[in-house]
């Protein structure tokens, strides 16, 4: 190989080679423009239901009902937006939803983070078992709990509250075998050297091993976030009254208040996917690392 | 806590090890107190609950009455309704797979190579994961509109989208498909950029052209994320409930009266809890033999 490297003469393309390289990049751009302009469409297809969203949301009541297609409206109707919320009570919807997902996500941050970190650091008897069985709860559909659920929240009086709505998803097994599955790769040592040096578990939780852990917080909480906030069954079941209703549903009920008002109620439609789509779109890159770290692994 | 501190000073391996465990076993515990009460206080109990309600008539208030024994299981599954309703889910589920799995997949080949703006586009690619069921299926309401709504008008038809008993199914599938599509393209995408890239060096370095590459490549490489992808699919189809009840309500008829839909219907319309009960147990073992199928495949996987 040596022998070659310095026999190498000075690199000169003849025409012919010249030009069929100019012919491999002219075809890779022909190949790039193409696969730009198949995306542009395909994007437009998957974008079509949340554009014509917004699109109807901002259009008067009276355009809505002509019948030939335009996507976009005559004029901007941004007046819909300020009469959804004097419809309904929509900023109690939103304060209700942004309260339930906010400490739902909190909740499952610490009582994953607390659970995979006696599953990861500490040995006891039955540790496997244990973890076993909180994996098979994903076995168990909410659906499939949710009429036991709902007659025993009703049995304690807990019917139309804050804490119906939020307790029962306080924890998740997904949230759990993220966080295990990153602590997996912790460096056993950092943690055996902070108990030399006397620090508590609990102080090393908090301290050292959840700093440490932004990539599996930002995953569990964005996906815990979102969940939430999609919530829909659960919440229509429990919160019977505008004071603890959620968006998804106070919205989806705005429907049958006035069935004149499509405009209102895709205006109200909008507000409740911006939320979810704007937390998404900034999480995004930490949810994907997050959820293909345990996974899918190749 | 205070309590480890002298023990785990010690540098004594030897006797940290056989008394730490002992003094740890405790705190070992401690640590999943909050998890598990929550799983046992909203999973575990209102499980075996369901289990033990389904054997009784119950009253209207869910309280067991009367111990029937099997009979709300062979009500349930002599009935024509709930056979429908099987039969419906089953179908359901089969175009939500096709169209959900189809357009994850093309979008995920769509961005296996780079190009300018590739971000951009997974993005959107993967944003219906983060839409939540129940808004779209109130823009699908519309869009779908057999009188105002843009399908028609795009289309030139004149088609009841929802109200048709031989759409309405298809209706619902597909938007069910759309909301999937965004979390199959991850996977799928994920999937192809583990297939190993020399496999294809060498398959250029051979000449063999991009559908050759792509028929004995690229889709062998996919085989076990595909049917983890199924699986995971088969499952959120199976609990879809928002987008039904907004947009169909299971009907017209019961033509999109999926088992979901049904036991809410048995439970809250007709407080019939006991049977209600009894069809949760029926959709909890379809889930759980799909779930244990797709934790084998993740353990081939790893």
């Amino acid at each position: 190989m040596a022998a070659q490297v310095e026999e190498t003469r000075p690199f000169i393309l003849d025409d012919e080679q010249a030009s069929l390289i100019r012919r491999q990049e002219i075809k890779k751009k022909v190949q790039k423009a193409g696969l730009l302009g198949i995306n542009t469409v395909v994007m437009l297809v998957v974008l079509f239901p949340l554009l014509y969203a917004v699109s109807m949301s901002l259009k008067s009541p009276g355009e809505v009902y002509s019948s030939t297609f335009r996507l976009l409206p005559e004029s901007l109707q941004l007046s819909n937006y300020a009469d959804a919320f004097a419809v309904a009570p929509l900023g109690q919807y939103i304060a209700n939803s942004f309260i339930v997902a906010s400490l739902i996500t909190v909740g499952q941050l610490v009582s994953g983070a607390l659970a995979a970190f006696s599953f990861q650091f500490l040995e006891s008897k039955g540790k496997e078992i244990i973890f076993a069985l909180v994996l098979a709860t994903l076995m168990v559909p909410g659906e499939a709990t949710i009429v036991s659920n709902y007659l025993q929240i009703g049995q304690w009086g807990w019917l139309d509250s804050y804490r119906a709505l939020i307790v029962p998803f306080l924890t998740s097994a997904t949230t759990i075998f993220l966080f295990r599955q990153f602590y997996k790769s912790f460096p056993i040592a950092l943690y055996e050297s902070a108990k030399m040096d006397g620090c508590s578990n609990i102080r090393f939780i908090f301290q050292i091993l959840l700093p440490l852990s932004k990539p599996a917080i930002g995953a569990v909480s964005v996906n815990a976030f979102i969940n939430a906030w999609n919530m829909y069954m659960w919440p229509l079941l429990v919160s019977g009254s505008d004071r603890y209703r959620t968006v998804q549903i106070g919205v989806s009920m705005m429907n049958s208040v006035d069935s004149q008002s499509v405009v209102l109620m895709l205006a109200g439609v909008v507000i409740v996917l911006i939320p979810s789509l704007f937390i998404f779109i900034i999480g995004q890159k930490s949810l994907v690392k997050g959820l293909f770290a345990g996974s899918v692994k190749g | 806590m205070e309590l480890n501190q002298p023990l785990l000073d010690d540098k004594g391996n030897g006797i940290r090890k056989k008394r730490g465990k002992k003094k740890c076993s405790i705190e070992t515990y401690l640590y999943l107190i909050p998890a598990l009460t929550i799983f046992f206080l909203f999973t575990y109990l209102p499980f075996f609950r369901t289990i033990y309600r389904s054997f009784f008539l119950t009253d209207n208030r869910g309280i067991e009455r009367v111990f029937v024994g099997f009979q709300n299981y062979t009500d349930l599954l002599t009935s024509s309704s709930f056979q429908n309703s099987l039969i419906v889910t089953f179908q359901y589920v089969a175009i939500v797979l096709i169209l959900g799995m189809g357009f994850g997949f093309l979008t995920a080949l769509l961005c296996n190579r780079t190009f300018p703006g590739i971000r951009l586009f997974s993005t959107v690619y993967a944003m219906p994961m983060a839409v939540a069921s129940s808004g779209i299926a109130m823009v699908f309401s519309i869009l779908l509109n057999q009188r105002i709504g843009a399908l028609n008008q795009i289309l030139g038809t004149n088609i009841s989208w929802l109200a048709d008993p031989r759409w309405a199914l298809i209706s619902v599938a597909v938007l069910t498909g759309w909301l999937n599509s965004g979390i199959n393209f991850l996977y799928f995408s994920a999937g192809l950029s583990n297939v190993d890239e020399s496999l294809y060096e060498s398959a250029s370095v051979d000449c063999a052209n991009t559908w050759n590459q792509f028929l004995y490549i690229t889709l062998p490489g996919l085989k076990h994320i595909s049917f983890y992808i199924l699986v995971i699919n088969v499952i959120s189809a199976f609990q879809s409930f928002g987008q039904i009840r907004i947009l169909t309500s299971g009907g017209p008829g019961e033509s999109t009266n999926v088992i979901v839909h049904d036991i809410y219907r048995n439970a809250f319309v007709n407080f019939r809890f006991g049977l209600a009960s009894a069809e949760s147990v029926i959709l909890f073992i379809i889930v759980g033999i799909l779930t244990v199928f797709m934790f084998r495949t993740q353990r081939k996987e790893n």
